[in-house]
C-alpha cells in the first residue's frame, strides 16, 4: 500500500503540484510589489472586473435555468424529457472552440439571427459563450437531491394550502440548497476560467472586451511573462478558494 | 434555444464547404488523428493512474488525505489557460512537442477516472475480499478477480468522458504545444486558426467531424450505463 | 485442533476481547454465544487470520498460526451477508478457492458439482448470486468455504441476515452436514436457542470475556454466574436466589414454601405459565405442565406457595 501511495501522490504532485507551486515562485520572485503592480494596471483591472461581471450574469441565469430545468427533470413527465436531459450535457463533450464558432454563426455578422446590438466581439457575445460553457452544473447538482427527496413534502405543503410558489420557496427551495450553492459554485469556476469559446466570440479589445484568461494569454504572447505569471497566481488563487468552497459544500 | 440553435448553425455552415475535401485535407485530418489519438493515450493513461488514485484515496490512510483528495478536482477548477501555462513553466523541456500535448490534456483529465471510481469504491463490500482471502487469494489476485470486475463499468465511464474532454480540449494546450500544422496542431487549434483566417466553412466541417466524435462516445457511455 | 491462548484485543480505548482462552476439539462444533459487543465476532476473526490479536496467540493443527496471514490458514469462512461475489456465477463462487490454487479444469467441474449437490444447488449452477434468496446464497456462500477442504470452517452469524424458518430450516441442516463431514466447526450466534440446538460445546462470552464453557447441559442447568443463566434461558428471581421457571414447585398447601397470589394463568399451548406476587412483595413467573397445571387447578386471586427446588452439591 506504501509503494501505491508513493505513486499515486507522486503523479498528483508532479501534474498539478509542482507547476502550479512554480507559477506561484516565479510570481513572487520579484517581490510582492511586482506583483501588485501587474494585477493592478488598467488593463487588469477592467479584465478582472470584466470578468466578474460576465461570470455574475452567466451563473445567475444558470442557476435560475437550471433548477427550473431540475424540477423539470425530477417531476416532470413528458415525451422527449431523455432529450433535455441530453441537451443539458451538451456542452460537456463540444469543444470550447467549436461552441465559439457556432455562436459566430448565429449572431455574427451574417449570421442567423440579427440583433439590433452587437453580440459577436462584444459583451453579449462573452456572456453568450460563457453562458453556454457552464450551463450544466447546477442541474447537474440538483437533479439528484431532488430526485433523492422526493415529493411528499411538496405535497403535504400542497395539502396544507400552500400555492406552488409558496411551496416552492418555503419547501422546494430550502431543501435544494447544497445542491445549488455546490451547482453555482462549480458554474462559477466554469465561468471564470473559460478560455477557448471567450477567444472566438471576443474582439480582445483591452477594457472592453478582454477577459482575465484572454489577457494572460495577450500577456504572454507579448512576453510579458511576468505579468502572465501574475494574472495566472490571480486566476490560481481563485480557483484554490474555490476549491476550498467546493470542499466544504460537498452535498454528499 | 441557447444550445440547439448554435450548434445547429455549425452543422448547416459545415455543409456549405466542400465538406469531404476539406475533411481530409492533409493539415486537418492530422489535426484530427492528432486530437483522437492524444485523447485515446490520455485515457488509456488515466484508467491506470485515475483508478490508482482513486485506491489510494479511499483505501488508505494518512495525514492530509482530504486535502489531496481536494486537490483531484483541481483541474475543474484551474482556467485551462493557466494549466498550459503553469505546465509550460516547469516542464519547458517538451514545450512544442507532442509530449506536451498528452501532459496538458493528462492535467485537465485527472479527475474523470478518479471521480467515477470513488463512490463505487466506497460502496465495494470489504467482505467479498476477505472472503477470497479466507479461500487463498493474495492481495493482487483478489483485486484482479474481486475488485477490479466490479470498479470496471466505473472506470470505463470515467475513460469516455476523460475522452471526451480531452479531443475538444484547447486552453491548456494552445500555449504549450507550439500548434506546428500536421505536427503538434490539435484539431481545435487548426479550427481556431481556420475561424481567424474567415475560413469559417472550412472550421465548421472539421468541427462537425470532432462533434461527431464526441457525441457517439458520449452516447455508448449512456447505453452502457443503463 | 484450535486452541486460543490469552488473546486481548483493543479497538482504540474499547477493549473488545480479554485474556480469553479456548479449545475447539477435532471435529466438534462449538457455537460462540454472547450479545452484540461481547466480542464474539472479534474472536472468530482473530482466528480466520482477519483481525490480529494485540496479545495471545491462536493454533490450529498444533501449529501457531498468530503470524499467518488468512489465506495460509486452511480455514474456510462464512459472512452473515453472505460476501458472494456478485459479478461470478454460483458455479464460479464455489471453484474461487479452487481456481486460486490452479487444479485442473476437469478436477475443479467434479468438485463444485459434488458440493452444489451436498448443499441442494444443483439446478442453480449458472445463476448469480442476486437471483438467489438469502437461504440459497449462504448454502452457496457454504459450499465456496467447502470446496477447498478447510480444517476449520468458521461461521460467523450465517443464519442472522435470514426470516425466521429459514434461519430454523438451515440450522437443522448445518448440523446434518456437520455430522457428515466431520470439519471442525466454530459458529458464532447471539440465539441461545440456535446455539442449544446444535452445538456441542458452547463458549458464553461477555464484555470480552469467556464467562462458562462446556457442552449445552452443563451451561443450562449448572451456570457458572447469573449474566450465563439469564442469557441461557428464562429465569425467576425467589428472594436472592435464581431459578428457572420450570423447576419452581407450586403447592396448595403451605409447607416450606412461599406464600403467593395467583395473578395470571397464562396457556402456552404446551406448557403453563402462571404469574404470581410474593406476599412478601415482587412478581414471580412458575412454568408448569399442562398436567401439574391441572392438578392444582389454579384460578387467578388463588394463593397458593411456591418453593425453590433443593439445590444439590
Amino acid at each position: 500500500m506504501k509503494a501505491l501511495r508513493v505513486v499515486a501522490l507522486g503523479y498528483l504532485g508532479a501534474l498539478l503540484l509542482a507547476p502550479v507551486g512554480l507559477v506561484f515562485y516565479r510570481t513572487f520572485e520579484h517581490g510582492l510589489g511586482a506583483v501588485w503592480d501587474s494585477i493592478t494596471t488598467p488593463a487588469a483591472i477592467s479584465a478582472f472586473w470584466l470578468t466578474v461581471e460576465v461570470a455574475f450574469i452567466a451563473v445567475v441565469l444558470n442557476t435560475v435555468f437550471g433548477v427550473i430545468a431540475a424540477l423539470t427533470l425530477a417531476r416532470g413527465q413528458f415525451r422527449g424529457k431523455w432529450l433535455l436531459d441530453a441537451l443539458i450535457d451538451l456542452p460537456f463533450a463540444v469543444s470550447p472552440v467549436v461552441i465559439g464558432l457556432a455562436l459566430v454563426l448565429v449572431y455574427g455578422r451574417d449570421g442567423w439571427i440579427e440583433l439590433p446590438f452587437q453580440v459577436i466581439f462584444s459583451l453579449p457575445g462573452i456572456v453568450l459563450a460563457t453562458i453556454f460553457v457552464s450551463l450544466p452544473f447546477v442541474v447537474r447538482e440538483v437533479t439528484p437531491v431532488l430526485r433523492e427527496i422526493g415529493d411528499e413534502q411538496e405535497q403535504a405543503a400542497a395539502t396544507l394550502g400552500a400555492s406552488s410558489w409558496q411551496t416552492f420557496w418555503r419547501i422546494t427551495l430550502p431543501a435544494i440548497r447544497w445542491g445549488v450553492t455546490y451547482g453555482v459554485v462549480l458554474s462559477t469556476a466554469r465561468a471564470i476560467g473559460e478560455f477557448g469559446a471567450v477567444s472566438v466570440v471576443s474582439g480582445k479589445v483591452a477594457g472592453e472586451t478582454m477577459t482575465l484568461t484572454l489577457l494572460v494569454e495577450q500577456r504572454f504572447t507579448n512576453y510579458d511573462l511576468a505579468g502572465a505569471y501574475a494574472a495566472s497566481a490571480l486566476l490560481a488563487v481563485i480557483a484554490f478558494a474555490t476549491l476550498l468552497v467546493m470542499t466544504r459544500v460537498r452535498p454528499r | 434555444m441557447i444550445v440547439l440553435i448554435p450548434l445547429a448553425a455549425v452543422v448547416v455552415k459545415a455543409t456549405e464547404a466542400s465538406f469531404w475535401h476539406v475533411v481530409t485535407s492533409p493539415r486537418a485530418l492530422a489535426a484530427l488523428e492528432l486530437s483522437v489519438g492524444a485523447s485515446l493515450v490520455v485515457a488509456a493513461v488515466n484508467v491506470v493512474a485515475g483508478t490508482l488514485i482513486a485506491w489510494v484515496l479511499v483505501r488508505d490512510e494518512f495525514p492530509g488525505r482530504g486535502a489531496v483528495n481536494a486537490l483531484v478536482d483541481l483541474p475543474f477548477a484551474l482556467p485551462t489557460i493557466v494549466a498550459g501555462l503553469t505546465l509550460l513553466a516547469l516542464y519547458k523541456d517538451v514545450a512544442y512537442t507532442r509530449w506536451a500535448i498528452l501532459l496538458a490534456l493528462l492535467f485537465v483529465t485527472l479527475p474523470f477516472v478518479v471521480r467515477s471510481v470513488q463512490p463505487v469504491l466506497i460502496e465495494l463490500d470489504p467482505e467479498m475480499e476477505e472472503a477470497a482471502a479466507s479461500l487463498g487469494a493474495t492481495s493482487a489476485q483478489s483485486f484482479r478477480r474481486i475488485v477490479l470486475p466490479n470498479l470496471w463499468p466505473a472506470i470505463v465511464s470515467g475513460a469516455a468522458l476523460a475522452f471526451a474532454r480531452a479531443v475538444g480540449e484547447f486552453g491548456s494546450v494552445v500555449l504549450i504545444s507550439g500548434n506546428i500544422p500536421r505536427k503538434t496542431e490539435v484539431a481545435s487549434v487548426f479550427i481556431f486558426g481556420q475561424i481567424e483566417s474567415d475560413a469559417v466553412a472550412s472550421a465548421a466541417a472539421v468541427s462537425v467531424v470532432l462533434l461527431a466524435i464526441s457525441l457517439v462516445v458520449l452516447v455508448a457511455i449512456r447505453r452502457l450505463a443503463s | 485442533m484450535i486452541d486460543v491462548q490469552s488473546v486481548g484485543k483493543r479497538f482504540g480505548d474499547f477493549v473488545a476481547l480479554e485474556d480469553v482462552s479456548l479449545e475447539v476439539p477435532d471435529g466438534s462444533l462449538v457455537a460462540l454465544l454472547g450479545p452484540s459487543g461481547s466480542g464474539k465476532s472479534t474472536l472468530l476473526r482473530i482466528v480466520a487470520g482477519l483481525e490480529q490479536p494485540d496479545f495471545g496467540s491462536v493454533v490450529i493443527g498444533g501449529e501457531d498460526v498468530t503470524p499467518v496471514p488468512p489465506q495460509k490458514r486452511g480455514i474456510g469462512f462464512v459472512f452473515q451477508h453472505y460476501a458472494a461475489f456478485k459479478h461470478m456465477t454460483v458455479r464460479d463462487n464455489v471453484a474461487f478457492g479452487l481456481s486460486i490454487r490452479r487444479e485442473k479444469k476437469t478436477v475443479i467441474r467434479e468438485r463444485v458439482n459434488e458440493l452444489l449437490e451436498i448443499v441442494g444447488l444443483t439446478g442453480w449452477a449458472d445463476r448469480y448470486p442476486a437471483q438467489l434468496s438469502g437461504g440459497q446464497r449462504q448454502r452457496m456462500a457454504l459450499a465456496r468455504a467447502l470446496a477447498v477442504q478447510p480444517r476449520v470452517l468458521l461461521l460467523d452469524e450465517p443464519f442472522g441476515a435470514l426470516d425466521a424458518n429459514v434461519r430454523q430450516e438451515l440450522r437443522e441442516w448445518l448440523r446434518r452436514l456437520h455430522d457428515e463431514v466431520h470439519v471442525t466447526t466454530v459458529l458464532v450466534t447471539h440465539d441461545q436457542e440456535e446455539a442449544m440446538a446444535i452445538a456441542d460445546r458452547i463458549v458464553v462470552l461477555d464484555g470480552g470475556r469467556v464467562q462458562q464453557s462446556g457442552p449445552p447441559r452443563e451451561l443450562y442447568e449448572k451456570p457458572a454466574n447469573p449474566f450465563v443463566m439469564k442469557f441461557l434461558g428464562p429465569v425467576s428471581s425467589l428472594g436472592d436466589r435464581l431459578v428457572r421457571p420450570h423447576d419452581l414447585l407450586l403447592s396448595n398447601d403451605a409447607g416450606d414454601g412461599l406464600e403467593a397470589m395467583v395473578t395470571r394463568v397464562v396457556y402456552l399451548g404446551f406448557e403453563v405459565r402462571v404469574e404470581l406476587e410474593l406476599a412478601s412483595d415482587g412478581a414471580v413467573s412458575v412454568q408448569l405442565t399442562r398436567a401439574e397445571a391441572d392438578e392444582l387447578e389454579l384460578r387467578a386471586g388463588d394463593i397458593v406457595y411456591v418453593r425453590a427446588p433443593v439445590l444439590s452439591a
